[in-house]
C-alpha cells in the first residue's frame, strides 16, 4: 500500500513525548543511575533529580512537592487513593460515592471494593455529562468515607464541579479524590482552590512517557499501603523509585505549566473549527456533553446511522487516528458506559466519535480531518442510508 | 486509495494468515479484518483451562495481528458479537431444543463471514473479500452464474458449509487456498515465515468449549434467565418398551451410540429424537438406514434452480461421503425430495444435504 501520511487527533488516550521530555528523559537514562535511597554520590544525585522533578509536578497544581507520590501511572494512582483510604479508615466508615462516567481505573477498584464489604453509590449524571452535585449530597450517609469524582471525563472532555463537591465531601467528614488524568495539562490545577485531598494525574498525558504517574495527598491525608516493601516515597509506595520517568513527567509538567494558556487557546479554536465545520456540513450529527464546561481540546460527535467502528478504521485508512470511546473500550462490544451514562441509546453511542486535539495539530491539519470525515461518512452513509 | 484492497477474513489461523500473505505478496493493496465473533469470557463457568476450540479468543486476534504485522498491512478487529449471537447462537441454541442438530457454521457462513463481513468490505473501500476455506468458485459464461466447486484437497473441502452462498456473495468472493493442498498452503507459511505457520487446526464449533455444547446451552440459558430445557424424556425402542431417562432431547443426535447410559446386549442407536415429548427413540444400526430425506430452504448455488428430476451425489453432514441419489423437485422454491440409490445411515433433522454432480455445488437446503 502506498504510504499514507498520518496525523494523530487522540490525545487523550495519549500523547507523543515532547522532544524536551525526551532530552530529559534519555540524559537522565544514560547519566543518572542511582538508587535514590543510596547514601553515595550516585544516590545522591538520583535523589535530587528525583526531588526537582517533585517540585515541578507539585508546582503545576500548586501543591506541596512532599504531597507528591510518584507512582507507575493514572491507574496505581486511583488504584491507591481508594484503596489506600478505604483500607486505613475504620471499620464503621464503609461507604464511598462515586459516579457512573468514572475511568475504569475507579470503576473497578470501587468494584474491588465492593467485593471486600465496602458499599458503593454511583451517582448518575445529567444528560450533558456533568455531576449534579446536589446527586452527592443526597448520595451521602454516615459512614461515607471518600467520594471519587473525575476532574475532566475522557470521552466527553466534561469538567465536573470539583470544588463544590469537595465541600460537600468535607461538610460531610468524607475524603475527596480526583481523578485528574485527563484535565491535567488541559485546565488550570490548583488542588488548594479545589480543595480535594487527592489527586491522580498521569504522565503520559502531558507529553511525559508511559509508565509514570502520581498521586496528591495532602497532608494529614491517611493512606494505607496497597504495595509492601522498602520505606519509599514516605512509606506510601514501596520500589525503587523510577526516576528517568519522574524526571521526565516533572519537566513536562514545567513545559505544561509554562504552554498551558497559550496551547488552551490554541486547541480550543481548532476544536472549535472541527466541530462547527463537521455540524455544519454533515446531517444527522451532533455534539454529546455540555459544550462549555470542557477541556478545549475535546470534542465527542455521534453520526446517526453508522457504526463508531467503521467510520475510525475508514479514517485510519486515510491517515487520520481518532477513536470510537476511550482506548480502553475499543474492540468491546459494550457501547461506551460514559455515552450511556448520558442517556444516548446504544446506536448512539456506537455511533459516537471522540476527536482529541493536542500540540502538533494545526489549522491545515484539521481543514484536512474535516475533509476525509465528510468523504468517510458519505461513503458509508451510501452503503447504509440514515433512516432517522 | 487508488486501486480498492481486498479485504481478508483473518482469524489467525494458518490458512487465513497464507491467504493475506499471498495477497499481500502479490503487490495487491490488502486490509486484515479479524471478527470478534463471541467473548469467551460471557460465560466464565465454561473457561476450562487449556479448553480446545478458543474461538475468537485474546491468543487468536494476537496472532493475527502479528502475520498483519510481518506482512506490512492494515488490520483491523472488527466486532460482530451481537450480531453472531442473533444470527447463530439464538438459533443453534433454538434447533437443539426442537430436537434437531443444527450446523453454526453454515449460519456463520451466511449471515456473518459473508454478509456482515461484506459490509465492513464496503465500509473500507474493499470490492472484494478473501478468506482461508477451501473452496473454488469459477464462472460460467454460459449460465452466466458463480459456481462453487470443492477444494483440490478432498480432505479440506469445506463447501458443505458454503452452499448457502448467494450469485451476489459468491461475486465477491476469493477463495485462493481452493487451488492447493493443506500441506502446501502449511508449506508456503512456513517458507513466508509466518508466525503462525505451525499452528494445530481447529475442529469445534468454535464457541463451544471442549465441543460440550449441551454444557454451552445450559450456561448460555442460565444466563439470560430463560426456561431451562426441559430435563425429563423417556428413552424408547423402536418397538415401544422404555429403557430409561435422559435429561433433556437437546443432548441426543441421531445416530448416537455414547452416552445413552443403557446397558443392554445389542449396541443401541439414537434414531429420532421428539422434543414435543422429550421422547428419544433408540434402535440399532439397521433401523438408522434411510433412503429419502425432504430437505427444505433449499439455495442453488451453481444452478438457477431445477426444473425437472435430476441425478446427483448428496452429502448428508460434513465428513458423509456424497451418496448418488435422484433430486425430485417441488414448486419453484419449495422443498426438495432426495431418493438415494442406497439407504443412508443416520439422516439428521437440522443438518443440510447440500447436493453436488461431480465437484460442482448444485445447492443444498435443510434436512427436515
Amino acid at each position: 500500500m502506498e504510504t499514507v501520511q498520518r496525523f494523530y487527533f487522540d490525545y487523550n488516550a495519549t500523547t507523543p513525548v515532547s522532544p524536551e521530555v525526551l532530552e530529559t528523559a534519555v540524559a537522565c537514562l544514560g547519566q543518572v543511575y542511582g538508587n535514590a535511597s543510596s547514601i553515595h554520590h550516585f544516590g545522591q544525585q538520583a535523589k535530587q533529580t528525583l526531588e526537582t522533578a517533585r517540585r515541578q509536578a507539585a508546582a503545576l497544581i500548586g501543591a506541596q512537592p512532599r504531597e507528591i507520590v510518584f507512582l507507575s501511572g493514572g491507574t496505581e494512582a486511583d488504584n491507591l487513593a481508594l484503596l489506600g483510604i478505604v483500607r486505613h479508615a475504620k471499620h464503621t466508615s464503609r461507604h464511598v460515592i462515586t459516579t457512573t462516567i468514572e475511568h475504569p481505573a475507579v470503576l473497578n477498584t470501587c468494584a474491588q471494593l465492593a467485593r471486600e464489604g465496602v458499599a458503593v453509590t454511583y451517582v448518575p449524571v445529567t444528560a450533558d455529562g456533568l455531576v449534579d452535585p446536589g446527586e452527592i449530597r443526597r448520595a451521602l450517609r454516615p459512614d461515607t468515607v471518600l467520594i471519587s469524582v473525575m476532574h475532566a471525563n475522557n470521552e466527553l472532555g466534561t469538567v465536573q464541579p470539583v470544588a463544590e463537591i469537595a465541600a460537600i465531601a468535607h461538610e460531610a467528614g468524607a475524603y475527596i479524590h480526583v481523578d485528574g488524568v485527563q484535565a491535567l495539562g488541559k485546565i488550570a490545577v490548583d488542588v488548594d482552590a479545589l480543595g480535594v485531598d487527592l489527586y491522580s494525574v498521569s504522565g503520559h498525558k502531558i507529553y511525559a512517557p508511559k509508565g509514570v504517574g502520581a498521586l496528591y495527598v495532602r497532608r494529614g491525608t491517611p493512606l494505607g499501603a496497597i504495595a509492601f516493601g522498602g520505606h519509599h516515597e514516605r512509606e506510601r509506595r514501596a520500589g525503587t523509585e523510577n526516576v528517568p520517568g519522574a524526571a521526565a513527567f516533572g519537566r513536562a509538567a514545567e513545559l505544561a505549566g509554562e504552554q498551558l494558556e497559550t496551547d488552551a487557546a490554541r486547541l480550543a479554536g481548532l476544536r472549535d473549527r472541527l466541530e462547527s465545520a463537521i455540524l455544519e456540513r454533515i446531517p444527522h450529527t451532533g455534539v454529546n456533553g455540555n459544550r462549555a464546561a470542557r477541556t478545549p481540546n475535546t470534542t465527542n460527535i455521534y453520526f446517526d446511522g453508522l457504526e463508531g467502528e467503521a467510520l475510525v478504521i475508514g479514517l485510519d485508512l486515510r491517515g487520520f487516528a481518532v477513536s470510537s470511546g476511550a482506548a480502553c473500550s475499543s474492540g468491546a462490544v459494550e457501547p461506551s458506559h460514559v455515552l450511556t451514562a448520558i442517556g444516548l441509546s446504544a446506536d448512539r453511542a456506537r455511533a459516537s466519535i471522540r476527536f482529541s486535539l493536542g500540540r502538533a495539530n494545526t489549522a491545515e491539519q484539521v481543514d484536512a480531518l474535516i475533509e476525509a470525515v465528510a468523504a468517510t461518512v458519505a461513503h458509508l452513509r451510501k452503503l447504509s442510508p440514515v433512516t432517522v | 486509495m487508488n486501486t480498492p484492497p481486498i479485504a481478508v477474513a483473518m482469524s489467525g489461523g494458518v490458512d487465513s494468515s497464507t491467504v493475506a500473505a499471498l495477497l499481500a505478496r502479490s503487490g495487491q493493496p490488502v486490509v486484515g479484518l479479524t471478527m470478534q465473533l463471541w467473548n469467551q469470557r460471557r460465560l466464565p463457568e465454561l473457561s476450562v483451562e487449556g479448553a480446545t476450540g478458543r474461538c475468537c479468543s485474546l491468543d487468536d486476534a494476537y496472532d493475527a495481528r502479528r502475520v498483519a504485522e510481518q506482512i506490512g498491512i492494515p488490520y483491523y478487529v472488527v466486532n460482530f458479537e451481537r450480531q453472531f449471537e442473533a444470527r447463530v447462537v439464538e438459533p443453534f441454541i433454538a434447533e437443539y431444543l426442537a430436537g434437531r442438530t443444527p450446523i453454526p457454521c453454515t449460519l456463520c457462513n451466511n449471515f456473518i463471514k459473508f454478509d456482515q463481513f461484506l459490509e465492513m468490505a464496503d465500509a473500507v473501500g474493499a470490492e472484494q473479500i478473501a478468506t482461508g476455506h477451501y473452496a473454488r468458485i469459477t464462472f460460467d459464461q454460459e449460465s452466466l452464474r458463480y459456481q462453487l466447486r470443492q477444494a483440490m484437497d478432498d480432505s479440506k473441502d469445506q463447501t458443505y458449509f458454503l452452499f448457502g452462498l448467494t450469485q451476489a456473495q459468491l461475486a465477491r468472493s476469493l477463495f485462493p487456498l481452493g487451488e492447493m493442498h493443506k500441506s502446501e498452503v502449511r508449506r508456503l507459511a512456513r517458507d513466508m515465515q509466518l508466525a503462525v505457520a505451525e499452528k494445530g487446526e481447529s475442529f469445534e464449533i468454535c464457541f463451544v468449549p471442549n465441543g460440550d455444547y449441551a454444557a454451552f446451552m445450559d450456561a448460555y440459558l442460565k444466563q439470560k434467565s430463560a426456561a431451562a430445557a426441559p430435563v425429563h424424556g423417556e428413552i424408547v425402542t423402536t418397538d415401544g418398551r422404555t429403557l430409561g431417562e435422559h435429561a433433556g432431547v437437546h443432548h441426543f443426535t441421531v445416530g448416537q451410540r455414547k452416552g445413552l447410559g443403557l446397558a443392554t446386549g445389542e449396541p443401541l442407536y439414537v434414531i429420532a429424537t421428539d422434543a414435543r415429548s422429550q421422547r428419544v427413540t433408540v434402535g440399532s444400526n439397521a433401523e438408522l438406514l434411510r433412503s429419502t430425506l425432504r430437505a427444505c430452504d433449499v439455495n442453488w448455488v451453481s444452478i438457477a434452480g431445477l426444473p425437472a428430476p435430476a441425478r446427483a451425489q448428496v452429502k448428508i453432514r460434513n465428513k458423509h461421503v456424497a451418496a448418488p441419489a435422484t433430486l425430485y423437485p417441488s414448486s419453484a422454491a419449495g422443498p426438495v425430495e432426495v431418493r438415494f440409490d442406497e439407504p443412508q445411515r443416520a439422516v439428521t433433522p437440522g443438518q443440510a444435504a447440500v447436493f453436488y454432480d461431480g465437484d460442482l455445488v448444485l445447492g443444498g437446503g435443510w434436512i427436515e
